[in-house]
């Protein structure tokens, strides 16, 4: 086990690929913009992450694997914390995780500047054959972080990872 | 600071809680697959949300969230009588989240500003999830009122309905002078006519008018419908029975 002064902030991350979202498990927290804030030290690990949603059920699986692949690592003391500051938004998706998230057949959400509004949220491509052609269904999906839309064009339903 | 700070929060997470377990009755029992899945999934915000707010009182000394939720008795809760009320048919439970969630985006955004950092860290994170509740709200308001007859007719008898016990969310108590002297929170008068003018233009433009009313008053202060110990009796039941057990 190597000692842990000679870790760095980008090896925690690249340890923290390894977690992924429970209810996505395409993408890791790091692409979905999870980890608000990493510290290091000789002897100890401090880990924040910013949750999707103040109610995500995944959020408590999440901070337990991260803390699991943290003392993988060799490190002594390691502490995970769960913080809404900054508060999470779906500007922090990586553009890698919005390519999984497409790919897994959820729409990844626009990127945006200042807040979101009803046409970021309605309008949407659809992940399967690229249509602008959409309508929003329901703003509520299988997980709080899902909306459920249409596709006039290839007529299938599919889900938006919701801008926040 | 504290006794106002506290005030204010059982206020708010008492809402949460309340409303989110009424909104999970509509679990399995949606009109419809999209509004069983809507109601439930803003249930589970509202309970999330409420347990933030639970949290943020046990970093102030008080019990913890689950004790806080699960072991106090009815007159102990500061929720508005609003969120008590049965869930009704759907069209109350629709007009009910209506004057809610827009009394919610008023709130949220004055406790963004909040002179205690972690109520605003929490309450601009919530801001951003309620956008949607509120989105709901305002959908299904206009598809009811431009239904059927039926669908408006329920929706008109429902806001009517909701409406005075609505406007006890903006209920004072002694405490409130600090809540604003503190800077705390804006003053619930100013967050009521934030709320009317957020409001009134949805209303209008799906040619529904509010008939005036009295506030129904007293939750704030621990007074309560006949519906809130039916209610707690279910909600509380299954951590009561073992209190200690580890989950």
């Amino acid at each position: 086990m190597k000692a842990s002064a000679q870790i760095t902030p980008s090896q925690i991350l690249e340890q923290l690929e390894q977690v992924k979202d429970p209810e996505i498990p395409v993408v890791s927290i790091v692409e979905l913009g999870l980890i608000a804030d990493v510290q290091v030290d000789e002897r100890s690990a401090r880990v924040k992450i910013t949750p999707t949603f103040a109610g995500c059920p995944a959020v408590e699986v999440m901070r337990a694997e991260t803390e699991q692949r943290l003392r993988a690592l060799g490190i002594e003391e390691v502490k995970v914390e769960i913080t809404f500051d900054p508060p999470w938004d779906s500007n922090r998706i990586s553009p890698e995780g919005r390519r999984k998230l497409k790919e897994f057949g959820l729409a990844p959400p626009k990127p945006y500047t200042g807040a979101v509004d009803l046409i970021q949220i309605a309008f949407v491509e659809c992940p399967y054959c690229g249509s602008a052609d959409t309508t929003m269904e329901s703003a509520f999906g299988p997980t709080l972080c899902r909306a459920i839309h249409y596709c006039h064009a290839c007529q299938q339903s599919f889900e938006q990872f919701k801008p926040v | 600071m504290t006794i106002a700070l506290k005030t204010l929060l059982y206020r708010l997470a008492d809402d949460e809680v309340i409303i989110g377990h009424r909104n999970t009755e509509w679990t399995g029992h949606g009109p419809i697959l999209e509004e069983d899945i809507a109601f439930s999934s803003m249930a589970q915000d509202e309970l999330g949300h409420a347990q933030i707010y639970y949290s943020l009182l046990h970093d102030l000394g008080e019990a913890n969230p689950d004790q806080l939720a699960f072991l106090r008795e009815a007159q102990a809760f500061q929720c508005a009588q609003f969120v008590e009320l049965p869930r009704g048919d759907w069209a109350f439970s629709v007009a009910r989240q209506f004057f809610y969630d827009a009394a919610e985006s008023v709130r949220l955004a004055a406790l963004s500003k909040s002179a205690y950092a972690p109520l605003a860290q929490a309450a601009r994170k919530f801001a951003g999830e309620e956008k949607y509740h509120w989105l709901h709200a305002k959908t299904w308001i206009t598809h009811l009122a431009q239904g059927t007859g039926e669908s408006r007719a329920r929706l008109e008898a429902g806001l009517k309905q909701a409406y005075p016990y609505a406007l006890g969310l903006f209920e004072t108590t002694a405490a409130d002078a600090a809540i604003v002297s503190e800077n705390l929170c804006a003053p619930e008068a100013e967050l009521q006519t934030a709320w009317q003018a957020l409001i009134t233009p949805v209303l209008a433009e799906a040619g529904l008018a509010l008939p005036a009313a009295t506030p129904v008053y007293g939750g704030r202060a621990g007074q309560h419908t006949e519906h809130l110990t039916p209610l707690l009796n279910d909600m509380q039941l299954v951590f009561r029975m073992e209190p200690e057990a580890g989950w």
